[in-house]
């Protein structure tokens, strides 16, 4: 889903100085007149911005309106109970909670250990003509449909897991925990790897510009002082970009975390808890796109849309978390990441 | 003074080598999934790519050939749908940010907006559900345009207030001088200098939401007839994709990845000509 730095591009050059001079009125004096005109079009451009704000407060309060009787019913003890039975009108959300936060938290791990490194790379070590091309198509990578990524999870990756990975892993790695068969192709891992294909482009864009960002001075004074590039990336370079780095990897979080259909597709559909990393699981976000349209009942229905609920107060708090860490690294600027 | 010894020395050295083999092996590594990818939309999709797949409708499940027709045909209306509506508050919202914002409120305002641009489509779906779709008492194009904008809006809106900002205050200060007020010269000087650029981020906001299923699911919901009704419900492509994707026909799966590489045509040509767009200007 998406485009990370449309907006890197985008960004001018000069926005701080436009911007410090952007509010110069026009000045004034004996000609000056009231222009109704002008009230009516700064009050309506200002009436739709505000719209915005109260667009997110409205969806908090709609969802949380129609998950009222399954909040009523079940309370707080929704997120820690694990029975979902349909029929029964019997509902917890432990087994989503705890597969949403399993494949995103994995996925987040690799995509920022590779993304890191690949933004490391691109900055630090790639010759002047790889650097282009190779943003430029890890950025195309984001704009892949997610339910592409999920169609080749079902029939390439799937069966890769089942036929190759798998068996490798559960020969030499089953004393590992976690690692226990079978491996039906379907379930976390494979979530997981596509989670982790998906997230990296917001990881790797956002930590190359972080990285970027670094003054040449401080690369200089330490390689100056005998130091290794690694050694130069590890003590001058990652410290100075950390909090933009870690931004990065929570605005990753959050598309992991509300990422719907590639998982949807490739998770297994099972309300029970995962127990191994080839279970097959389900995640808030596909439990909703699996069985939203065929509900059983009003309360199945209610305890769906909390479950939505949920999943908006979560990334909205994720989210604000990562924007507030990145905004403050770049100064406000170049802060739209088209997802 | 702190000795090195030659062994430390070589330690290090060590070190640094395995540590740039992994760096290396980071930047090189994260394109392979794009090939991956690309290859077996490429493999799978381009045998089974056919005209019937554009001229024909799905038939009776089960029984092969047919096409995506409605598909391709609910995707477009459900664009424009999403641009009618959206487009013009994004628009509004990113002249606000741009000549209005720089207030405490217009800070505050930049903020929800890039925290709307991270809420799941999926979350979206289920607030238009509730919103459009219960009152309605019906799945339609509609909902599922209404949808669409919802995520078009902080993309949009943010691309127009960066664009808009690059525009040279001296053209406003031009304006000024010739006696234009603010609210003219914004609509007449500053949106229309900047309207490539916005266009081009239109675009990218159109690809995005081009790929799109899950705002689908509960608003438009997909059809498997042809259907221009903005009123009923409606099929698109990434849609019709979900479906095959599971269904249980070989045929199906064909036209899966045969829609699968159509799509992702469309999505990369757009972006790659945005962008294409906005390099030019940056020169």
């Amino acid at each position: 889903m998406g485009h990370p730095t449309a907006s890197r591009m985008l960004r001018p050059m000069q926005v701080s100085n436009t911007r410090a001079r952007s509010d110069i009125q026009r000045p004034a004096g004996l000609f000056a007149r009231v222009d109704a005109r002008e009230l009516l079009f700064r009050g309506l451009v200002t009436a739709v911005a505000i719209g915005l704000v109260l667009l997110v407060a409205l969806m908090i309060y709609e969802l949380a309106h129609e998950a009222l009787p399954a909040i009523r019913k079940f309370g707080v003890g929704f997120l820690w109970s694990t029975d979902w039975n349909p029929p029964k009108e019997r509902f917890g959300a432990l087994p989503f909670i705890a597969g949403t936060l399993v494949t995103s938290l994995l996925a987040l791990a690799f995509a920022t250990a590779i993304g890191v490194g690949a933004a490391v790379f691109l900055v630090e070590f790639a010759p002047g003509w790889l650097r282009v091309p190779l943003s430029y198509t890890i950025e195309l990578l984001a704009a892949i449909p997610s339910v592409v990524y999920g169609l080749w999870g079902v029939f390439v990756l799937g069966p890769w897991i089942q036929h190759t990975a798998g068996p490798f892993l559960l020969r030499y790695f089953a004393w590992v925990p976690f690692v226990d068969g079978p491996a039906l192709g379907v379930g976390i891992l494979a979530a997981v790897l596509i989670l982790t294909i998906m997230i990296l482009p917001t990881i790797v864009a956002i930590s190359r510009e972080v990285i970027a960002a670094v003054p040449r001075s401080q690369r200089e004074g330490i390689l100056a002082l005998g130091a290794t590039r690694w050694e130069m990336i590890r003590i001058a370079v990652l410290p100075y970009a950390r909090s933009g780095v870690l931004g990065a990897a929570i605005l990753g979080l959050a598309r992991a975390i509300g990422e719907t259909l590639a998982v949807a597709l490739v998770i297994g559909n099972s309300t029970a808890i995962p127990h191994s990393i080839f279970s097959p699981a389900y995640t808030m976000a596909s439990v909703i796109a699996n069985q939203f349209r065929e509900v059983e009942n009003d309360m199945h229905r209610a305890a769906l849309i909390y479950i939505g609920l949920l999943l908006l107060l979560i990334t909205l708090l994720v989210n604000a978390i990562a924007r507030a860490l990145v905004w403050r690294v770049t100064r406000g600027q170049s802060t739209t990441v088209i997802e | 003074m702190i000795a090195i010894s030659a062994a430390d020395r070589r330690r290090r050295s060590i070190i640094d080598t395995i540590a740039t083999g992994l760096i290396v092996a980071a930047g090189i590594g994260v394109i392979v999934p794009l090939f991956a990818i690309l290859i077996f939309i490429f493999f799978k999709g381009l045998p089974a790519l056919s005209l019937d797949l554009f001229t024909q409708n799905p038939g009776p499940t089960g029984v092969p050939g047919g096409g995506v027709k409605n598909a391709i045909v609910g995707s477009l209306v459900l664009l424009l749908l999403a641009m009618a509506m959206g487009l013009p508050l994004a628009i509004a919202a990113g002249i606000y940010l741009a000549e209005y914002g720089r207030s405490r409120l217009g800070f505050a305002i930049r903020f929800v907006v890039d925290v709307l641009a991270g809420i799941p489509s999926i979350t979206i779906g289920i607030f238009v559900y509730t919103v459009i779709v219960l009152p309605m008492g019906r799945f339609s194009a509609f909902a599922g345009g209404v949808a669409l904008a919802l995520i078009m809006l902080p993309i949009v809106a943010r691309v127009t207030e960066e664009m808009l900002l690059l525009v040279p205050q001296i053209t406003r200060e031009a304006a000024y001088a010739l006696g234009v007020p603010k609210w003219r010269t914004i609509i007449t000087v500053v949106v229309p200098g900047a309207a490539s650029g916005i266009i081009t981020g239109i675009v990218l906001a159109a690809a995005r939401v081009a790929g799109e299923a899950a705002p689908l699911l509960f608003t438009a919901l997909g059809n498997n007839f042809y259907s221009r009704d903005v009123l009923r419900p409606i099929d698109a492509l990434p849609l019709r994709i979900f479906t095959y994707a599971t269904g249980p026909f070989d045929y199906q799966h064909e036209q899966a990845w045969a829609s699968a590489f159509v799509l992702v045509m469309l999505v990369l040509a757009l972006s790659v000509l945005a962008r294409a767009a906005i390099q030019r200007r940056a020169r």
